[in-house]
This record gives structure tokens, sequence and C-alpha cells, in this order.
């Protein structure tokens, strides 16, 4: 910890001695050995499914491309192109608003619109399916009302692509407001009043100047929201929407072939892959830092009479859309048709659900501060490269992570096993792969890009001057990091953390397949219900999911708004 | 300080040891956790052994068992369908057992030829109208749900599901390919809607009227009628059940199973044997008609009344290991229909 303190007389510039420089080199070399590594070891499951690649399953496919996949590939396209546009329009207006404005319950509105980010996926499905379906509720009150039958009146289908896309938007859209706001807020408001007093009109200044410097957070977001929906398979399979992750699991299971899945899935991460290099060639090699660390409060827009109104309108459609509507369904289930109650067996679920997360959040957070500012020190092409294949995982669904994690931790077992039955005859079990280890390697495969995304959105921020500047004041390069750069971007790396916490709370496949024996949480016994098709008494464990994601979920604003540089200043 | 208490944790949270040799099994179970743990916590106090339980997908658990091979902790395999059953044992993941007692409990064709794997409880996967305007004079056999009146009549769930998979897989196995084909085609062109949802939601949609004709499992029909919500009683109550393929050389309604089997490498094997005669003791397939709606598989042991009150009906007796060798093929023919 002193690292940073000690004080070391400066070498003058040019006079490194040959030794000195022979230990920084390699001391480079192991850090860059170190970064690789630790990248590889994490992409180790996505690096399994490309092994399939090379094997031939020539039948499969013709019989895929005969049928299927026309309607996988139109899908999945159409179903990214909606949820797309859907995140955008959702979460960057309210983004600026909260940043920017002042209107009436703007304070509320600042947290709350992160509360969708508790409701996982197919449980907003299950509800919404419920309320609107042919046989639910509302449309049988048109019925009643109106005495007309099936077909007789116009009314849009729940579950169907439209469905699966509004859905997906309605719960994903926190990931582009909470990253554009962050943005927004991080950002000198001397530029902004620089462009102001030249003259550009407010709306000038949001599209020229404070959108396109938000651009790298936005488009992390985007890209997070796009990455969570491909790797989506409980809402479009309910919905019936055929896309490329249900035709995964169709062709691995149903038919039987894991190779032609494999290469299903390769394909998918191909596609991701060539997305994230097309965004970053569009950027055309351009940086986004801030010009100025000069901060000073905000100046606020107060909104009147229709604007403020406005804002209103736009703030709360998707909260109550996102959150209110699917709670309500949810409580009235838990309180009136379900059978499930809160008893011991029952806390015992939130308490394990509560302690995996913070773990996972933890070791996400660690790592991704490891790779991100390894990739700032060390540019090398290799480093960047493994970071951005480890940080795949994210669009791969959850079980064929969980089976690509359970492949190498399983042979690990079987080594130490051979081992120690030879030396003490001794059988030793599963000691990785069949414990929680396993489990949260596998929740780091998949949220890695959340976490090392948010923390390289946070450190992009920083101008390579100020390390120089930190550097060249006798700083390492950890003093760097602690001293300088983590006090700068706390709001990134809480985020990270929140965010990584609130989706291992939600995440369900990787959860059922590589937990041990006699040990169940929230997100598995809302499954098990809803698959026996018990939704009532999904309610309850669905509920309690969003409750306790909304701790976190409250702290992280509340956390954003405190940590932008000007208010501390203040303070 | 923290540094200790994370260390702490990694050692006793994170390495347990996931099996021990004490008196106990442990169970891979594709069935739900609330609809197996009252079963076993009633074999713990009867026995003494103590069941260690993980849940999840039938799919993923088989899988997991593959990989782990000769160290997997799992003793017994639980699955709600004979098809995973005959892949795990493909899989060559699963032991023959020698136990008088589930020779003489379980009938011929609901337990493996080679002793592989047992059923314990078996399901229906009837025809069900809807009262107000059907009679079931007009339905016969599944094969006659192709025809012409039927347009637009028809919810049948995802053909992604394994229950459908194995009802074609069943069809394939007494009928040709060509001939299954075209049943899967013209099935396809009555479907009210495209396939959406759980077989209750068939169900569902049928009593509100977006079709006349439901394919669905007999126990979701049960719970419907027997669970704490009203809608879903009363949507229930507007369908009756019709067991098609009755007649006298016809070969029954498709029925599947739930199941189990002892793994290749159980190291508590007497423990799973015992755990599996358990389970098809009286009082056991009793609780499962009870508190799931399914058919015992013991003969002489009475289904819960409100089973019984849909009648007696023929069940295929085909081998249900058929389910299983036949499914890719009945997937790839529900493709090509485009029955998604």
């Amino acid at each position: 910890m002193d690292i940073a303190r000690t004080q070391r007389p400066l070498t003058p510039l040019g006079t490194v001695t040959a030794a000195q420089a022979r230990t920084s080199k390699r001391t480079r070399y192991l850090f860059r050995a170190l970064l690789i590594s630790m990248a590889l070891l994490v992409a180790l499951p996505v690096l399994a499914v490309f092994a399939y690649v090379f094997v031939p399953a020539p039948d499969v496919w013709q019989h895929l491309v005969d049928t299927v996949l026309a309607d996988y590939l139109a899908n999945s396209f159409w179903l990214l192109i909606g949820v797309g546009f859907g995140v955008l329009l959702l979460g960057v207006p309210v983004a600026w608003l909260n940043s920017m404005c002042r209107f009436p319950g703007q304070r509320i509105f600042e947290w709350a619109l992160l509360l969708p980010l508790a409701m996982p996926a197919y449980i907003i499905a299950y509800t919404y399916t419920g309320m609107l379906d042919f046989a639910g509720p509302v449309q049988t009150f048109i019925r009643d009302a109106t005495g007309l039958g099936y077909g007789e009146y116009y009314f849009p289908e729940v579950r169907s692509l439209p469905g699966a896309i509004a859905m997906l938007s309605l719960v994903l859209y926190p990931y582009v407001y909470l990253l554009a706001r962050a943005a927004f807020l991080e950002q000198s408001v001397c530029v902004l009043e620089v462009s102001r007093t030249l003259g550009s009109s407010a709306w000038h200044s949001f599209f020229h100047l404070a959108l396109p410097l938000a651009r790298p957070a936005i488009i992390t977001g985007l890209s997070l929201a796009l990455m969570e929906t491909l790797a989506d398979f409980g809402t479009v399979h309910y919905f019936g929407v055929d896309t490329f992750t249900t035709g995964i699991f169709r062709t691995w299971f149903g038919l039987g072939d894991s190779a032609a899945a494999a290469q299903l899935a390769a394909l998918l991460m191909s596609v991701v892959f060539m997305l994230v290099l097309l965004e970053r060639w569009s950027r055309h090699k351009a940086r986004y830092h801030h010009t100025s660390g000069k901060y000073s409060v905000l100046p606020k827009q107060q909104l009147r009479g229709k604007w403020g109104a406005l804002a209103i309108v736009v703030c709360t459609l998707p909260i109550v859309l996102g959150f209110l509507i699917p709670v309500l369904q949810l409580l009235y289930w838990a309180f009136t048709v379900g059978e499930q109650s809160i008893d011991q067996a029952f806390l015992r679920l939130v308490a394990n659900s509560l302690f995996l997360a913070a773990l996972a959040a933890g070791f996400a957070l660690l790592l991704a501060l490891l790779l991100g500012y390894g990739k700032r020190l060390d540019t090398h092409p290799v480093v960047r490269l493994s970071a951005r294949i480890a940080a795949l995982g994210y669009a791969i669904p959850g079980t064929v992570i969980a089976i690509g994690v359970l492949i190498p931790f399983v042979w690990l077992d079987t080594q130490l096993n051979n081992l120690s039955k030879a030396g003490f005859g001794l059988s030793l079990g599963l000691l990785f792969s069949g414990s929680l280890f396993t489990l949260l390697f596998a929740y780091n495969v998949r949220f890695l890009a959340v976490s090392l995304q948010t923390v390289e959105a946070g450190l992009g921020k920083v101008k390579p001057t100020i390390d120089e500047a930190g550097r060249s004041l006798g700083l390492k390069a950890f003093g760097v990091l602690r001293r300088l750069h983590l006090p700068m971007m706390q709001g990134s790396l809480l985020t990270a953390l929140l965010l990584v916490f609130v989706d291992v709370l939600k995440e369900l496949p990787a959860t059922l397949v590589l937990r041990p024996f006699n040990f169940n949480t929230l997100a598995v016994r809302a499954y098990e219900m809803a698959a026996d098709e018990r939704l009532a008494d999904a309610g309850l464990p669905s509920l309690m999911i969003v409750l306790v994601g909304i701790i976190p979920v409250i702290l992280l604003s509340y956390s954003i708004g405190r940590a932008r540089a000007g208010s501390k200043v203040q303070a | 300080m923290f540094n200790k208490l994370l260390t702490g944790l990694l050692c006793t949270a994170l390495l347990l040891p996931a099996a021990a040799t004490a008196d106990e099994v442990n169970v891979y179970s594709a069935r739900k956790e609330k609809l197996i743990k009252p079963l076993l916590d009633q074999f713990t106090a009867a026995t003494g052994i103590k069941v260690n339980l993980l849940t999840g997908k039938a799919d993923a658990l088989l899988k997991k068992l593959e990989l782990e091979g000769e160290n997997t902790p799992a003793d017994l395999l639980i699955t709600t369908d004979a098809g995973r059953l005959h892949r795990a044992q493909q899989a060559g993941v699963l032991q023959p057992v020698d136990s008088a007692t589930l020779m003489a409990h379980i009938p011929l064709n609901m337990r493996d030829p080679e002793h592989y794997w047992f059923g314990l409880t078996y399901r229906a996967r009837p025809i069900m109208y809807v009262k107000a305007r059907v009679s079931p004079d007009e339905l016969s056999t599944y094969e006659a749900l192709t025809d012409e009146t039927w347009k637009g009549r028809i919810c049948i769930r995802s053909s992604s599901n394994i229950y459908n998979q194995s009802l074609v897989a069943s069809m394939l196995a007494s009928q040709s390919a060509e001939q299954t084909q075209d049943w899967a085609n013209g099935l396809v062109q009555n479907f009210a809607r495209p396939p959406k949802g759980g077989d209750r939601d068939q169900i569902k949609a049928a009593a509100a009227g977006q079709c006349d004709i439901a394919i669905a499992n007999s126990y979701y029909y049960a719970a419907m009628l027997a669970g704490s919500d009203e809608a879903q009683r009363a949507s229930a109550e507007k369908l009756a059940i019709f067991w098609p393929n009755q007649g006298a050389d016809a070969r029954g309604t498709h029925i599947n199973i739930s199941g189990a089997a002892v793994t290749k490498a159980a190291k508590h094997k007497d423990n799973a044997i015992k755990l599996l005669e358990y389970m098809t003791q009286d009082e056991a397939q009793r609780w499962y008609s009870d508190v799931n709606g399914e058919y015992p598989v013991k003969v002489g042991v009475a289904a819960n009344e409100l089973l019984q009150s849909w009648g007696e009906f023929k069940a295929d007796t085909l081998n249900l290991s058929e389910l299983g060798t036949h499914n890719a093929e009945a997937l790839r023919i529900m493709d090509k229909a485009g029955w998604r």
C-alpha cells in the first residue's frame, strides 16, 4: 500500500541505466503474460465453443439451411434492431433530462428510472403475457364489454417478435440511461458553456457536443443491452420467437448435435465480434477525453409548464411500463393465488442470492480493473485482442457458458483425482467443478463485459496526460491507478460493481447447472415455478429478486450523483 | 481484516466437498424441487439416509453427468420423460439395476428392457375439447386431427418442447416417416395460431375461444382444476378430455413417464436403489397422483379421484425407450412441417 508514498528521487530524463531498462522490460513482459493468461482463462469457455468449428456436421447444417436457419437469422436481426432503437429512445432522452434539467419529481426519477434493471426479462414477459394474452383479464374484459369474439377485434399479440422487442427494451434501457447519464454528468460544463456563449442553441449543443462526447458511454450501454438480447433465452422461448439462441438449444438437445450447435454459437459470437470491431473502426481512432478538468456545479435548466409536464411524462412512461405494472401483477399473484410463503427456507434463498451476487460482483470488478488498466499500460495488440475475446461471454447463453466452464474444470478435477488416487489412494471428488468456485468463475465469464466496459468507459475519460503527470511525479503504475484513477472514476467503479450484482441476482441458466447440491437461489425458485407453469407461485420469488435488486440500484444512482467531481469540490 | 475474511470464506464456502462418504445419496433431478423434495424428506425420515438434491433442466444435467464421468457425485438421475433417460443410457452414464421389487412394481413397457431405467409415474397427452363447441363424437384419433374440419381450430405448443417431440416420436414408432411427415404437415395447417406458451396456455386459449381443441398433458389439466386460481379453474372446466386412438386395434393414447436411473459411477448404489424402490411404494405412488395429478405406474395403486373421474383409457403400450430412439427424426419432421 505504500508504493505510492515512497519518496524516490526522480531519475533525470534520459539517464535510465541499462540495468533499470532490463528490469523494467522484464517486468513489462511478465505483466503482459499475466494479462494475456488472465484474459485467456476467462475466454476458455468461449474458445471451447470455437474449437468445434472444424468438426464437420454437413447433414445437420443442410437440414438447418433448408428449414429453420433463415427464421433464426431474420428474427435475431430484427430483435437486435428493435431493441437497439428501443433502448436508445427510452434511455438517452431521460439521461439528458436528468443530468441537465430540473423539473418536478426529478430527484425521484433520477433513481426510479433504474428500477426496471432489477426486473429479469423472462419475468416481465410472464407478467405481460398473464395480463394481455387472449385469455388474460384485459382481453376478456374487452370481449365481455363488447360481445365480440376471437378474430372480431384487433389486439396486438404480446407473444410475438414486437412483444419480445418491447419486453427486452423495457428492462434493458437502464444500461443506456445509466452510462449516458454518468457520461453527461462527468462532462465538463465549461465545454457546454463555451458552446452556448459562442451562440449555439441548447439543442445544437446537445446534438453536436454533448451527444458525441457521450458517444462511447452510450455505445457501451447499447452494446451491453444488445449482447444481453442475443444471450436471452427465457423471453424468446416463452414468446415462441425462434432466434439464434433457441436454435442453438434445439440443435444441441433436440437434434442431438453438439458440433452444429457450437457452430451456431460461434457464428453468433463472430457477428458480435464484428460489431464491436465496426464500432471501434467507426470512431476513426478518435479519442474522447475530458478536455478540461474544470468542474463546477451543473447549472440545471428549470423546466416549467408544458415542457415540465412533457419531461415528467417521458420519465414516467418507462418506469410505469417496465416496473410498476409488472410489480403490481407479481404482487397480485403472490398474495392472492400463490401458495408460496415467507418461511425460513425462503429467507435462505434470499441469503444465498445475496451472497453469490456480492462475491461475484467483487471478483468481476477486480478482474475488470486488472484487464482494463492493463490494457491502458500495455497497448500490445495481443493484450487488447485477448481482453476483447474474454468479454464476448456476455453474448453467449448461460447454459453454453456453464458447459464451457465445466469442461476445463472437470478435466482439472480428474487430473487431481488421478494424482491423489495414485499417491494416497484417496478420492477427492469434484473439488472445483462441484463447488461454488466454478459458478463464480462462470459469472465472471458471463459478466466480464459489463464490468470491463464500464471500467474502460471510466478510464477512457481520464486523459493519458494525467497518467504521465503522475508518473513523472514519482508514482508507479499502481500508484497512478490508486491515487489518481480510482478517485476520478469512483462512479464507474460502483456502476460496474452494482451492475454485475444485479445481473447475477437475475442470472438463471449458469446458476441452474453449476450450483452445488442443496443450494438454491431466488432465480432458481422463480424459474422452477414458472417452468411448471405455476406463474402465480413464481410471483413471490420474482418479487423478492426485484426488491433485493432495488437496493443496489438506488445506491447506484445516489453514488453517481455524488461522485461527480464538481460536487465534491463544493461539499 | 478483509483479506482474512475473504480467505476464510473461500476456504469454507467455495471448496465445500461435493460428496462425502456418509450415509447419503446424491440426486440429479429434472423434476422440480417442489415436486420431489417432500418425498425425499419422507425417505430420509424412514431410512435415515440423507438425500442431496440438485435440480435443473434435464438436458443440462445429462450433459453435466457425461462430462463428470467417473468422478460424478450423482448416484441417481431423475427425469420427466423417457426420451432423456434413453439418451442418458446411450451416452453410457447409467448402469443396469437388478431389483425384484422394481420388476414387480413397474409394468414392462414403463421400464427399460435392459433395466437401465425405470418409470415412476406416467402422464397422458390426450386431446382436450371445448364442450360447448365440439362433440366427442367428432373426435377419434391423433391422425384424424389433420382433417379439413379442424382448420384453424387446434392449439398446441412449440415443437421445442420434449412432450411434442415424444408424441411425434411415438407416431414414428408405429408408422412410416412419410406418413408422419404428412400428419405433421396437416396438423400445422390446422393450427389456430403459431405455437406459443406452455400446455396450460393452450387450455386457456381454447377456453377463451381462440381454438376448439388443445393437446396438453393430463397433469396440467388436473392442476388447473385443483389449483387455487379461480380463472384457471373456470378455463379448465370449459374443456373435457377425449382419449384418442382407443379402438380395438388402435395403439392407445400417447403417454410418457417420469422416471429414474442409477448412474454408472454411483458411489452410493445401494442407497440409490433403496430410494428408487421407495418411490414405487404405494404411498409414494399415491402422493404423486394426489400432489401432481400423475398416474401411478404400480399396478393396483388407485389414481387420484379427479383422474379417475376422467374414465379409464387404453394407453399406448409402446416401450418408451423408442421415444428416445426417434427423437431427432421427430424434430426434423416438425422443422420441415414448419411446426415452430
